[in-house]
This record gives C-alpha cells, sequence and structure tokens, in this order.
C-alpha cells in the first residue's frame, strides 16, 4: 500500500500512531513492509492456504463473533443433502464436468430452495455461439453481473440457529477448512507457524464486540486464477470475525488506478451497465420483463432494479424511451458471449475483431502476454490510442520487440493506427471515484497543450459527428444512435462539454428536478439516471462531489468531504454494527442504532438501512424487493439480507474458496489431488504455451508489481524526467541465496525465461527478498516490476511478456501474480536468437509444439 | 538576537524530518523538483541504475534538493521484535537475520553557523528573516568555496552552470505563508514544517513515544543547538547512526576554528618574512 | 545491493553504501593548486625583492618583481579559469568577509596583483621609480600573507584532510612558498646574488619538511590520505626535489648550472607539494571513514564525563 497508494497509507500511518498494530502479508518485503510491525513472507499465489488457514483458527479455537455470525449471515443455513464438498471429493465440488470444465452449480444451493430457474438460467447461459465466442462464453460474465448485489437465491433458507446440524453452512465450512493447520500453512505458504499463530492471534484479539479488524488488499489479490476466492476467503474471515459493516472493519480493495472504481461504476467493462446493472444476454433477454424479471432479485434492494433500468434507459433515450416501446430496452447492445479483453485478443488474431480503442491503457506492456497484445493489434485493421504520450500500445508496429526478432515487419503490419493525444486530469473538469468509493471532483488547473483533449470531448465530438452523419438515416440499426440524448452545454475555443452537466445527467432528475437519492427513482418513465448509485450527487443541482468542508470543520465521519456512493454512504451495510435489537455492539464501536423515542435509526453516518423500518420487523409473507427483508436483516443488497459465508449462487469456481495452486507452480498440491482451479479459464496457441508444473527448466516462482516511482504501465511516467530518473531502468529483485545459485551479480544482467519469451533486467540482489521453505524444498522468487517498455525516458524489457494468459473464470482477470521462469545471468539474445533461446527452452520442457 | 544574527522579528523557521514514518515514496523529490525548476537528471546517459537499493538520486547536490536515502539492513531476528519493526522468516530461519528497511529523506541542515554562508566571499549566500540559509544566484559567482566547506555534503556546483544550488526552504513560499514544496507533499508527514523551538518540542514528544514503544534506537539528530553547527534548522529523527544514513556523527562548522587559523597563517607569515629578514641579515654574497 | 553492501561491517565506520558524506572540492585541477603554487611564490619573490632592492642586490630584486607580477597574476588567470567567466572575479570584491578566507584572499590577491604589477611596469619600463619602489615596499610587506593564506582557504573546509591539518598546512604553505620563491631566485638569478635564496629555501624547506612529517603521521586515520595514492606519490617526489634542491643549493659552489638545478628543484617540489595536498583533500572526501572516524573519535573523547554524544540515543 506504501507503494502504490502512498497517499492513502498516511491514514495506516495515522492508525499505526494510535496504537494500531500493521501487519503486511506479502511475498516481498516492501515499502510497506518497512512500516509494519510483522511483515508475513508468504509465497505468492498461497494466499488462500494463509486465509484458510486464519478461518480454521477461528472457527477451531471458538473465535468466532458468534452473535454477529448466527444474526447476519448465512451460518446457519442447511445445504442440500447432495452437496459434495472438495474435502469428498479431493479438490473438486459437486456438479463438476471434466469435458467442460465447468459446473454445474444446483447442488450447492439451499436445502428446499427451488434451485430450477437458477439452473436453467445457466443452461441457457451455455450457448455456445459459432459466430462471436470461444470456447469459454457460457460462464462468460455471469458471476460479474450480478452487480452490487450477490445472486439471486430464491428462497429463504431454513435454518439451523444452533449452528449444529450437520449440513448447516457453519459446519460444512468447519470440515472444509480443517485440514488447513498451521503446518499446513507453513508448508504451502513458507510462513513460520509461530508467525502464523502471532498473526491468528492478533487479528482474533482484535476483533468482536469492543474491536474490529480490517483488511486491505490491491490488486495483487485479484490477479490469480482463484483471485475472486482470495477475497471470499478474506469475506469469510471477516464475517466469522464480525468486521463487515462496522466502523474500522471491511475489506478494503485498492485498485490499480485513480478512478478505477469510477470506470466500473460507469462502467467499460463489457457485461455490466452503469451501476452494476447487468448487460442483457441476446438470447435470454428479449426485452425489459425477462431482463429484470431473471435478472433482479425479486428480494433485497435489487427488487427495484426495474426502476433503476428503466431510469437509465430514460437518461439514454429521453423522450424516444416510453411505456410503450419497453423504454427503447431494445436499443441496448447484447452479449453473446465472452467480450472480455484477452479473448478480444484471440479474436483479434483470428480476425474476427477487426478495430480497437485504446483509451488511457497499454496492454502491449500492462497487459499478460504482451507479445498476443502485440501480435493482436498487428492484425487490426484500425487502432485508436489515445493517451498522454506515445505508448508502446502506439508504436508496437514499428519498434515493438517482435520487429527486433522478425516475427513482426512493419512494412507487413496492415493496421492503421491513429493516436489522439489527450488531457490530463488537471487540464480537465471531472471525477474520480477511487476505492473507497468516493467521488471526488477535480477542476481544470491549466488548458492542456497542443491538440490534447479530454475524453469528454472526444466522446461528446465523436458522437455528435456521427448523429450529424447518421441524421436522415432510415436504416433502424441506426436509430439507437439517432435518438440517444446528446446534448450538453460546451464552451470555450475548443467547445469542450461541461462535465457538470454531465455529473447532472448521472445524478438523474425527475418532475421536480434533481434527484436526491435512488429511493426516488421509478419504473414508469417519469424518472431519468444516469446510474443509479450515483443519485444524490447533484441533489439539489449542488456538485457534491466538490464538497470539501475541511476535517477539522466536521465530524469524524467527515460526510462533507465529496461525496460517496450509494446516498452519501461511508460505510456499506452499517446496519450490522448494531445487534439485531439494534443497539450498537459496544460503545467504542458505536455507528448506527435504533432510537426508539424518534423511532428511527440514527449514526453519523446515513444508515443503510430503510430509515424507519424497526428491528423488529418482520416481512409478510410474498412481500417484494426490500419489503421482504427483516429489521435484523443489514446486508440489504442481497436476496435474503444475510451475508454469505457459504455461495449457494454466483460462483463458478466453487461456493467455497478452497487452495489451489497457481496454473504455474513450482510445487504440487498437498491438501487435495486437484492441483490447480478445476475451472480457471484456459487458452492455447504457440504463443500462449504454459509452463508444465513443477518443472526444472522453469525452476523459481516470479511475481510482478509495481513501484511508488511509476505508473502501471509508465504511460503516465517513462516519459516524464522527474520520474524516470528516479527508477531509470527495469530491475529484477532476487535474495542472496539465488543470485548465488545462479550467478547473478548486483548491477548486472540477468535474463528471465519462460515459456512466452525472454526478457533481460538490471539485477539488484537484495535481503529483502527471502527464499522459502515450501513443501520441504527452498522455493526462490524473482520479484519484477512491470512497468517498461521500450519508449520514454526510463525503459527496459516488459516484465508482463514473461506471462501466459491464463483466467480466472469468474471475472477474466489474468493470473500475473504467480507464475515460474528461469533466470540466468547475463544480456538476452537479439534478434532471431531469441526465439530461438525460447524454443530450446520449450524443447527441454517438453511443450514445444503444444497447444495445450 | 538570536544566535545567528537577526533580530526576533520573525521565529526561526525550519523542518523536523520524522524519518520513523517516512515511506519512500520520493514524492518529496519530485515536489521540490517541481516547484524549484531544478533540473532533472538530463539525458539517458544519466539514468543509471545505481543500485543502492531504491534510491537512485544518490545524495544531496545542486540538482537534488531533497535525497531519499534506502537504508537495507540485516537485524538479529530476536532484535527484530524488540524494535516493532517487521520480521520474516520461516521456522527453519527464525534464527537467521530479519530485514528492516530505513527510509529517510534529507535536505540541507539550515545551519546555526553556516559554513557555507561563512566562507562565501561574495555574499551570494545570506541567512534570511526565517534564520534559513539560501544562496542568490544573481550574486553566486561560481567560486564553489561552499562545496568543501558544508560538513554535510549539501550544496553543490551545478556543472553546466557554475553556480551553486541548495534548498532554499522555499523562500519563495514560506514568505507567503505557504510550506515548502516538500512537507506539503509527504503524504506520511515525515516531513514536518514549522516554528523552530515547537518543532523540537514536538520531536522529543516523538522520541519518548517511540522509546516507550520499544523502539529505544530512535535519536534525534541535528536538535542539538550545542552541537558543533549550533543546531540545524533542519533535524531529523533517525532510527540508527547518522553515518548509516551518509550523515556525519559529530559535524563542526569548520569556521569555528577560524581564529585559531588565521592566528596560525599569521605566525607562518610572519615566520616568513622573518625567513626572508634573516636570509638578508648575512652576508652580502 | 550487493552483499558487502547489504552487510556493512558494525566495527570501524559505518556508511551509507560507501559514499561519500562531504563533497569533494568543487575547484578545477590544475586551475586551484596552481593558484595556490604561483600565490605563494609571487608572495615570497616580492618579500625578497623588497629587501633586495633595499640592500642593493638588484638582479634579485628585479627578478622578484618580475616573479611576483608574473606569479600573481598567472594566479588571478588561474582563479579567473577556475571560477569561468573574467567579471565573476568581479564579484569576489563585492563584499569583504572575514569569515571568508577567500574574501580576505582575494583582498590580498587584489592589491598585491595590482602592486606587483606597478612595480614590475616601473621596472621594465625605468619610469616612476620612486613609486615602482613604493609599490614594491607593498608587495613586499603582503608577500608573507599572500604565502599562507591558502592554507586557511583549504583548512577551513570539511574536507577531512585539510580541516584536521590546520595547524600544520600553513606552515607548509609557508615553507614551500618561501622555497618556491627562492627556487624562482635560484634559478633566473646569477650567483652573485643569490646568497639570500639560497638561505630563503634551506629555511622553507626545513619548515616544509616538518609540516609535512606532521601531516603525514600525526592526524590519525587521516595522515593516511597524505601517504598514499596521488596525493602520495606527489608528496614523496616533493619531498625528494626539496632534498635535491636544498642538497644543490648547499653543495653546487658557486655553479651557476647547479643553482639553476636546485632552484628548478624547489620550484617543482613546490607544484608537487600543492597539488599533493590538493589530492589528499580530494581522496578524504572521497571516503566516508575520513569524515566519521575523526568525528566519532572526538566524540569520544568528548563524552567522557559528559551527557550522551549527538546522534546517540538518550
Amino acid at each position: 500500500m506504501a507503494e502504490c497508494h502512498p497517499v492513502g497509507f498516511q491514514w495506516v500511518m495515522e492508525a499505526k500512531n494510535r496504537g494500531a498494530k500493521i501487519i503486511h502479508v506479502d511475498p516481498r518485503f516492501t515499502r510497506t513492509s518497512a512500516l509494519a510491525h510483522e511483515h508475513v513472507a508468504l509465497r505468492a499465489g498461497s494466499d488462500i492456504a494463509f486465509l484458510g488457514g486464519l478461518i480454521n483458527y477461528v472457527l477451531g479455537n471458538g473465535k468466532e463473533f458468534r452473535d454477529y455470525v448466527v444474526a447476519y449471515t448465512n451460518a446457519g443455513a442447511i445445504l442440500r443433502e447432495d452437496y459434495a464438498d472438495a474435502e469428498d471429493l479431493d479438490g473438486l465440488f459437486s456438479g463438476f464436468d471434466p469435458q467442460t470444465g465447468r459446473y454445474d452449480v444446483t447442488t450447492w444451493a439451499y436445502e428446499g430452495a427451488d434451485p430450477a430457474p437458477a439452473a436453467g438460467e445457466r443452461e441457457l447461459w451455455v450457448h455456445p455461439d459459432e459466430e462471436h465466442g470461444g470456447e469459454h462464453h457460457g460462464r462468460s460474465a455471469r458471476a460479474e453481473s450480478y452487480g452490487s448485489g450477490g445472486a439471486t437465491v430464491h428462497a429463504k433458507p431454513i435454518i439451523d440457529e444452533t449452528l449444529e446440524h450437520p449440513r448447516c453452512v457453519f459446519q460444512v465450512l468447519k470440515r472444509h477448512y480443517a485440514r488447513y493447520t498451521p503446518e499446513a500453512v507453513a508448508d504451502i505458504c513458507g510462513v513460520s507457524t509461530r508467525q502464523f499463530l502471532d498473526v491468528a492471534e492478533a487479528i482474533t484479539a482484535n476483533s468482536g464486540r469492543r474491536r474490529t479488524t480490517a483488511w486491505v488488499y490491491s490488486v495483487g489479490w485479484t490477479h490469480h486464477t482463484v483471485g475472486v476466492q482470495y477475497i471470499r476467503a478474506a469475506s469469510i474471515l471477516q464475517l466469522l470475525l464480525g468486521n463487515i459493516g462496522r466502523p474500522g472493519g471491511g475489506i478494503l480493495a485498492l485498485r490499480g488506478h485513480a478512478s478505477i472504481q469510477g470506470s466500473t461504476d460507469i462502467p467499460t467493462l463489457f457485461n455490466i451497465l452503469p451501476g452494476y446493472i447487468p448487460m442483457p444476454h441476446a438470447h435470454q433477454h428479449l426485452d425489459l420483463d425477462m431482463h429484470v424479471g431473471l435478472d433482479a432479485g425479486a428480494t433485497g434492494f435489487w427488487g427495484n432494479m426495474r426502476s433503476y433500468t428503466v431510469s437509465l434507459l430514460k437518461a439514454w433515450w429521453g423522450e424516444h424511451a416510453t411505456e410503450d416501446n419497453d423504454f427503447r430496452f431494445d436499443h441496448l447492445p447484447r452479449l453473446t458471449g465472452d467480450h472480455g479483453t484477452y479473448q478480444t485478443v484471440y479474436n483479434q488474431l483470428s480476425g474476427k475483431c477487426k478495430g480497437y480503442f485504446l483509451v488511457g491503457e497499454n496492454p502491449a506492456v500492462g497487459s499478460a502476454n504482451g507479445k498476443l497484445q502485440r501480435l493482436g493489434m498487428a492484425n487490426l485493421d484500425w487502432l485508436v490510442v489515445r493517451d498522454l504520450q506515445l505508448i508502446e500500445s502506439a508504436t508496437f508496429w514499428r519498434d515493438g520487440p517482435e520487429i527486433d526478432t522478425g516475427e513482426l515487419a512493419t512494412e507487413e503490419i496492415g493496421t492503421e493506427v491513429f493516436f489522439l493525444p489527450a488531457a490530463s486530469h488537471v487540464e480537465k473538469d471531472g471525477s474520480f471515484t477511487n476505492t473507497q468509493r468516493l467521488l471526488q471532483w477535480h477542476h481544470k488547473a491549466i488548458e492542456p497543450p497542443g491538440d490534447s483533449r479530454s475524453d469528454l470531448w472526444f466522446y461528446y465530438h465523436l458522437g455528435r459527428i456521427i448523429k450529424q452523419r447518421l441524421r436522415d438515416s432510415t436504416d433502424p440499426r441506426d436509430r439507437p444512435v439517432r435518438e440517444l440524448t446528446w446534448s450538453y452545454p460546451a464552451h470555450g475555443p475548443t467547445d469542450e462539454p461541461d462535465a457538470e452537466s454531465v455529473l447532472a445527467e448521472i445524478n438523474g432528475s425527475g418532475p421536480d428536478g434533481p434527484l436526491s437519492a435512488y429511493t426516488e427513482l421509478t419504473d414508469d418513465g417519469s424518472t431519468s439516471c444516469g446510474c443509479w448509485i450515483y443519485c444524490g450527487v447533484y441533489a439539489g443541482g449542488q456538485n457534491h462531489a466538490a464538497d470539501r468542508v475541511p476535517g477539522s470543520e466536521q465530524d469524524w465521519v467527515a460526510a462533507r468531504w465529496a461525496w460517496a456512493w450509494p446516498a452519501n454512504r461511508r460505510i456499506l451495510y452499517n446496519r450490522a454494527s448494531a445487534d439485531p435489537d439494534g443497539r450498537p455492539w459496544s460503545e467504542r464501536k458505536r455507528y448506527v442504532w435504533w432510537d426508539a423515542e424518534k423511532a428511527k435509526w440514527v449514526s453519523p453516518d446515513v444508515p443503510d438501512f430503510e430509515a424507519t423500518k424497526p428491528p423488529d420487523y418482520v416481512p409478510p409473507e410474498n412481500a417484494q424487493a426490500e419489503d421482504a427483508l427483516a429489521g435484523n436483516d443489514p446486508f440489504i443488497m442481497q436476496t435474503d439480507g444475510k451475508a454469505w459465508l457459504f455461495a449457494p449462487a454466483g460462483l463458478t469456481d466453487g461456493p467455497l474458496p478452497t487452495h489451489y495452486e497457481p496454473h504455474e507452480s513450482p510445487v504440487d498440491n498437498p491438501l487435495y489431488a486437484q492441483q490447480a482451479s478445476p475451472a480457471r479459464q484456459l487458452f492455447g496457441g504457440e504463443h500462449n504455451r504454459y509452463n508444465p508444473v513443477g518443472s526444472e527448466v522453469y525452476p523459481y516462482a516470479f511475481t510482478t508489481y509495481r513501484l511508488t516511482e511509476h505508473h502501471t504501465a509508465g504511460g503516465m511516467s517513462r516519459a516524464l524526467p522527474y520520474l524516470s530518473e528516479l527508477q531509470p531502468e527495469f530491475f529484477c529483485e532476487v535474495s542472496p541465496a539465488l543470485a548465488e545459485e545462479t550467478g547473478l551479480e548486483h548491477g548486472g544482467w540477468a535474463t528471465i525465461i519462460s515459456a512466452r519469451t525472454a526478457i533481460e533486467a538490471r539485477v539488484l540482489v537484495t535481503e529483502r527478498m527471502k527464499p522459502l521453505r515450501v513443501r520441504g524444498r527452498t522455493i526462490h522468487q524473482v520479484g519484477l516490476p512491470y512497468h517498461w517498455g521500450p519508449n520514454g525516458l526510463s525503459t527496459g524489457d516488459s516484465a508482463n511478456d514473461l506471462l501466459s494468459v491464463v483466467l480466472d473464470p469468474n471475472v477474466h482477470i489474468q493470473e500475473a501474480k504467480a507464475a515460474t521462469c528461469d533466470i540466468r545471468p547475463g544480456r538476452r539474445p537479439r534478434g532471431g536468437a531469441l526465439p530461438e533461446l525460447v524454443r530450446e527452452y520449450q524443447r527441454r520442457a517438453g511443450i514445444e509444439g503444444s497447444e495445450t | 538576537m538570536s544566535e545567528s544574527g537577526y533580530a526576533d522579528a520573525q521565529p526561526r523557521m525550519g523542518f523536523f524530518t520524522d524519518t520513523s514514518v517516512c515511506i519512500g515514496c520520493k514524492a518529496c523529490e519530485v515536489a521540490c523538483k517541481e516547484w524549484n525548476l531544478v533540473p532533472a537528471a538530463g539525458d539517458a546517459s544519466d539514468m543509471d541504475l545505481l543500485g543502492l537499493s531504491y534510491d537512485n538520486t544518490g545524495d544531496l547536490g545542486a540538482n537534488s534538493w531533497r535525497h531519499v536515502a534506502f537504508v537495507e539492513q540485516q537485524v538479529p531476528a530476536s532484535r527484530v521484535d524488540n524494535l516493532g519493526m517487521p520480521a520474516i522468516g520461516a521456522p527453519e530461519q527464525e534464527d537467521e537475520a530479519g530485514v528492516r528497511w530505513l527510509m529517510s529523506s534529507d535536505v540541507c541542515k539550515h545551519c546555526t553557523h553556516a559554513a557555507c554562508l561563512d566562507v562565501c566571499p561574495t555574499g551570494a549566500l545570506f541567512r534570511t528573516e526565517f534564520d534559513t540559509v539560501v544562496v542568490q544566484p544573481d550574486i553566486c559567482n561560481g567560486c564553489g568555496y561552499c562545496v568543501p566547506a558544508c560538513p554535510y555534503g549539501v550544496i553543490e556546483k551545478r556543472e553546466e552552470d557554475g553556480r551553486a544550488f541548495k534548498c532554499t526552504l522555499c523562500y519563495d513560499r514560506i514568505g507567503d505563508g505557504l510550506e515548502p514544496a516538500c512537507a506539503q507533499a509527504c503524504p506520511t508527514d515525515s516531513i514536518q514544517y514549522g516554528e523552530l523551538d515547537e518543532l523540537r518540542e514536538r520531536a522529543e514528544l516523538r522520541k519518548q513515544a517511540l522509546h516507550d514503544d520499544g523502539v529505544t534506537e530512535a535519536r534525534l539528530y541535528g536538535d542539538d543547538p550545542d552541537d558543533g553547527v549550533g543546531g540545524d534548522g533542519a533535524f531529523f529523527l533517525l532510527l540508527d547512526e547518522p553515518e548509516a544514513y551518509g550523515l556525519p556523527p559529530d559535524p563542526v562548522v569548520t569556521t569555528r576554528d577560524l581564529p585559531a587559523m588565521w592566528r596560525r597563517a599569521g605566525a607562518a607569515a610572519l615566520g616568513v618574512a622573518a625567513a626572508v629578514v634573516a636570509s638578508f641579515a648575512g652576508a652580502r654574497r | 545491493m550487493s552483499r558487502e553492501q547489504a552487510m556493512v561491517a558494525p566495527a570501524e565506520s559505518r556508511s551509507y553504501y560507501g559514499r561519500p558524506i562531504v563533497k569533494e572540492p568543487a575547484w578545477e585541477q590544475p586551475d586551484v593548486p596552481l593558484y595556490l603554487f604561483l600565490g605563494g611564490t609571487a608572495g615570497a619573490s616580492a618579500s625578497m625583492a623588497a629587501l633586495a632592492r633595499a640592500t642593493g642586490l638588484p638582479r634579485l630584486a628585479r627578478t622578484g618583481t618580475l616573479v611576483a607580477a608574473g606569479g600573481s597574476l598567472a594566479s588571478v588567470v588561474a582563479l579567473i579559469h577556475d571560477l569561468g567567466r573574467p567579471e565573476r572575479f568581479l564579484y569576489m570584491l563585492r563584499v569583504f568577509k572575514p569569515t571568508s578566507p577567500l574574501s580576505v584572499g582575494s583582498w590580498i590577491l587584489a592589491p598585491f596583483s595590482a602592486l606587483a604589477t606597478a612595480s614590475a611596469a616601473s621596472t621594465l619600463t625605468g619610469r616612476l621609480g620612486p613609486l615602482g619602489t613604493l609599490a614594491g615596499a607593498g608587495t613586499g610587506l603582503l608577500g608573507p600573507a599572500m604565502c599562507t593564506y591558502t592554507a586557511v582557504l583549504l583548512a577551513d573546509t570539511a574536507t577531512p584532510a585539510w580541516h584536521e591539518g590546520r595547524r600544520e598546512l600553513p606552515v607548509l604553505f609557508a615553507g614551500s612558498a618561501a622555497a618556491s620563491g627562492a627556487g624562482a631566485a635560484l634559478l633566473l638569478v646569477p650567483t652573485t646574488e643569490t646568497a639570500p635564496a639560497r638561505r630563503l629555501g634551506l629555511a622553507g624547506a626545513a619548515a616544509e619538511r616538518a609540516a609535512g612529517h606532521r601531516l603525514e603521521h600525526d592526524l590519525g586515520v587521516v595522515s593516511e590520505t597524505y601517504r598514499t595514492g596521488r596525493a602520495g606519490t606527489l608528496l614523496k617526489a616533493g619531498k625528494a626535489l626539496t632534498a635535491v634542491g636544498a642538497g644543490l643549493s648547499l653543495l653546487g659552489g658557486r655553479s651557476r648550472l647547479a643553482s639553476a638545478a636546485a632552484g628548478a628543484a624547489y620550484l617543482a617540489a613546490g607544484v608537487c607539494t600543492r597539488f599533493g595536498v590538493f589530492a589528499a583533500g580530494v581522496a578524504s572526501a572521497r571516503d566516508p571513514k575520513y569524515t566519521v572516524i575523526p568525528q566519532r573519535e572526538r566524540m569520544a573523547r568528548n563524552t567522557k564525563g559528559a551527557p550522551a554524544a549527538r546522534g546517540r540515543p538518550s
């Protein structure tokens, strides 16, 4: 966190100053470790074993916050008799089909719940589409499309409040993690039992009624074939300890890039619409009713999805969206399968994808297997790059590594590349939404130089010109564009659209002007709202993202600094900070409570609960949406109002996090016969071969990461002298023991080889890299910051070129944080000798010619 | 009058750099360069990996007025816990050394008795109303005397320019009531700017708090008005001996010895005169 | 980092990856060592010239006057070359600052070189004789200061070899300047008038040797810098050349050749000494142990019975 989020880390330091204990769990000793009380070095890719060990410690020692767990989680829910756990099937859950590599999730449901809709829905989803997708469509994007609520369960489970029933979630959980002992953790992670127990005792002692513990993770957790399950494992632990929805608790995701949170709220992802409304599917969601009917949870606040969707359609198509025409639901694009970034690259390679927009993204450096990315882009008809600098993705046709090796020739690349200089954040108005869901407005400080323009300018004028061209079209396919609302006031010499007018549209309006809360949204077409979770940011016609009352001039919740979605709420699910009767769990951790006299919930924050629903409210039969949740159901976006220790639906790779080895691992999986995640998403092709497990040819583990001095793929830092000089070139970090073993010299050069390519880096030999004892062996890890490419002032090979494309099946994110390689002294070969070296390694590993 | 010669119109301003909360982000280095238009390392040939941990700045100089040191150390595992510092290691490695990584943002000390200022023959270096020491670039004639005079190795001649440059404690900001750029950019308040007396009190409390937490290695550096430079306007809380960070353990302002040196040189000059006279005093041939 | 760097030896002297603590002198070579040498030679020559004029040694007086003028002007040129631009020398005369040996030196060097030039002009043109004599007397009086102010110039720095040698350097420079001034006379003046120069050379050589020995042995660890490396080589050469100069001036009798050779040896010795001292300074700044160890030793001395030393946990 100190490395990649130094500004946010000030609050960790403040907490430390007030007595908080800081524990840093990371394969490497980083700047964060330097300031932590304790650094736990674990093997990259072994976190679920570590977290599972903590869960086992909690359950085995009765350290769970029992009242919280019973009241607010699904611990007591009884599972079906035919559910089989990974413990029973040696690493698989019931429902796995080895032919397709997919799970039928029917058996994961609660007992008594009608599984048919969910299962039927899945079958519908599994619909191979020869036209657009690959073999992976079937499970495409399903998990993500549950949006900001959980998946749907269509019935409340049968609950055993004693948690004794052998098939209740709590008992299943206990059995599932029983073998995640401190010794197993030591064996898998390389963490000493003493240190593991120190951590376990520290977090359990610091959780409960009077204390809370927070977990903070960065994108390193998501870059695994089991990335989603990493987060799930932390969620289970935090729920068992009662650390969700309470001050000082939670799981805080530090995301990789300014406003990355914003770019999923107002998504740049293919499978969701603003506010996490699922993108409709071509074959299932033929009309609005089907869309809402299938995906809206009938109970919980997702029960109002129709209002959110209709208001969105009204924001986009305005007067053209009416009840009669289904509010122009047909104008929305449709999914036909996986359109994720890696599938798109394969579609480029096969010629299906012909045009590509890169906006503030540099996949030639930043994405896994850079060669695949560059080869894909070299096979396009056109490519538009909008960035601050001439990044590698704009110049790969001229100076990419494949030009040197002869795998690509400039004169043979047909891609027409358009480079459009972009304005930086100080050169335009707009908002950032960062990890804490806070929308923070930034004002333009200076005009962008030369031809640089804001993204808003670019898309507004592009849309305007396209609409102009289509003005007289009668082709029905042009109607979604022709009818689009597209009027924003523009001003200044460059006709810059007014960013605040866009914020106002996102906030939404009704008959009485700007809306102030998403609860005001209706499904009758009288309200419009560009993103329901942002509704209220422009309440009263005021830009609350620009609120800047200093902390010293308001209470500690600081609600008047910027604006948090939803409803300016700073802690989500904060009803859980009070006990089922509405009293704070403890005075020390008091946050939201029921005031019986006023008959309402009170808090320095905005209570995440209906303001006047009393704790003893019991929903009537057949109640819908939020009315179906009881007064002690804090998790209001869930259909059952409970937090899920066990996920009966929503995940493609298992209802409980399970330790699987990374796809490329130096060791076997001691817990199960199943080595890696059975549902992981594999690709193939001659440029994406995989290193065999435990290969002596690729004996070392490596992990990629970022440094404070540079920004992701370098587009914002490697061209700047003041930043470049601070980390002037690519380097790798190795332990003295590994340097000794391989003959590497501090300050010298190393060549690092995987089945994809070989790269070179300067060598930093440091005690901060520690060999670990895993499975009875010494495991060396090579550290590789990934910022570099050939362009700019600070240059070097791209660490991501070493990576393969192998993905988490839920969210299609690459396994970038754990893979294997060889490392040896000296610079890499040049020209055609480079692919020859890679092939020689492949031959020795027995994977040359393999197509996976 | 203050010790440095100014009437007490304006309290002395300075830096307290608390290295125990420095995260090595180098925002101070960048903010300083941005505000003061300090040149970058320049062309690509200067872009060399120094191999000093994560430090690629190396030292303070004409083109680096803040410098973050990264001190990697092995410490006995048993000591690690006592220091409240992180420990790593698997069971087999428990008896092995742990690692600690100290970071510290160094800067011009703005000495009470500043050698650079004393030896400057032109008056280019002067003491401001904030009791800070600043070079006036339009007066500096590039004689370079200040460079070896500084006991901390701070000030340096800029190669392409010939004149000497160093931290001004953002003279052009503090006059307008702003913090120096580095202090403002520091996310963890490792760099604190303020009235020196107040900073010294704060530093003493911080040191005590760390000692109470078992970080007995915490010590202040440059806070003592009785030290060899009369105390630093920019002082530090360190977690190891000064020399581990590249700081002199007991710097002195060399002009302290100047009267003695002049006496010595005078005597030697008299010796020359006497020798000349004596050599003529004998026979003419 | 390398293992050597990572595992800094706890004893002796610790450092930040072996990087220097103080900066090396920013002065150019050969400009500044030459400036030291020329100024000293000029100073001693001027004093000799003044006395020679008074005692009726015209050739010694004439040569001394010309060497003083030439030496001091060349010294100014060397300084200006180091500064980069001529007008920058004028900035030296903006103020008079007693705390700055360079300011004091400039106020010695400027009048000295002006008077020496006037005196030389008078000597060469034969005009304004009395004024020339007066100017010569002025340079004669300033001459000894010219010999030694440069020692303070070096000693008043944080460069360990120079500051630790602050007691010895003035004597060394005085001796070296006297020998060099004498050397110039021996080289250029017929032996009929060189007796004072011979004596001055011997006195200077003796003083230089004594101070040099102390620099090489009495400064603790810092003395290493005077004995080893480039400085050691130069100072050894200087020592040998001084001995040759002294020997030849004593044993050469009335031989013009021997006298000239002795003079040349003294001058060469002066060059070697100044370059050697400069090199010792550079070497002492480069290795942080020369900064740390003397300071630690001083702290250890001071802490006997005193409160905890600075930079120590307290």
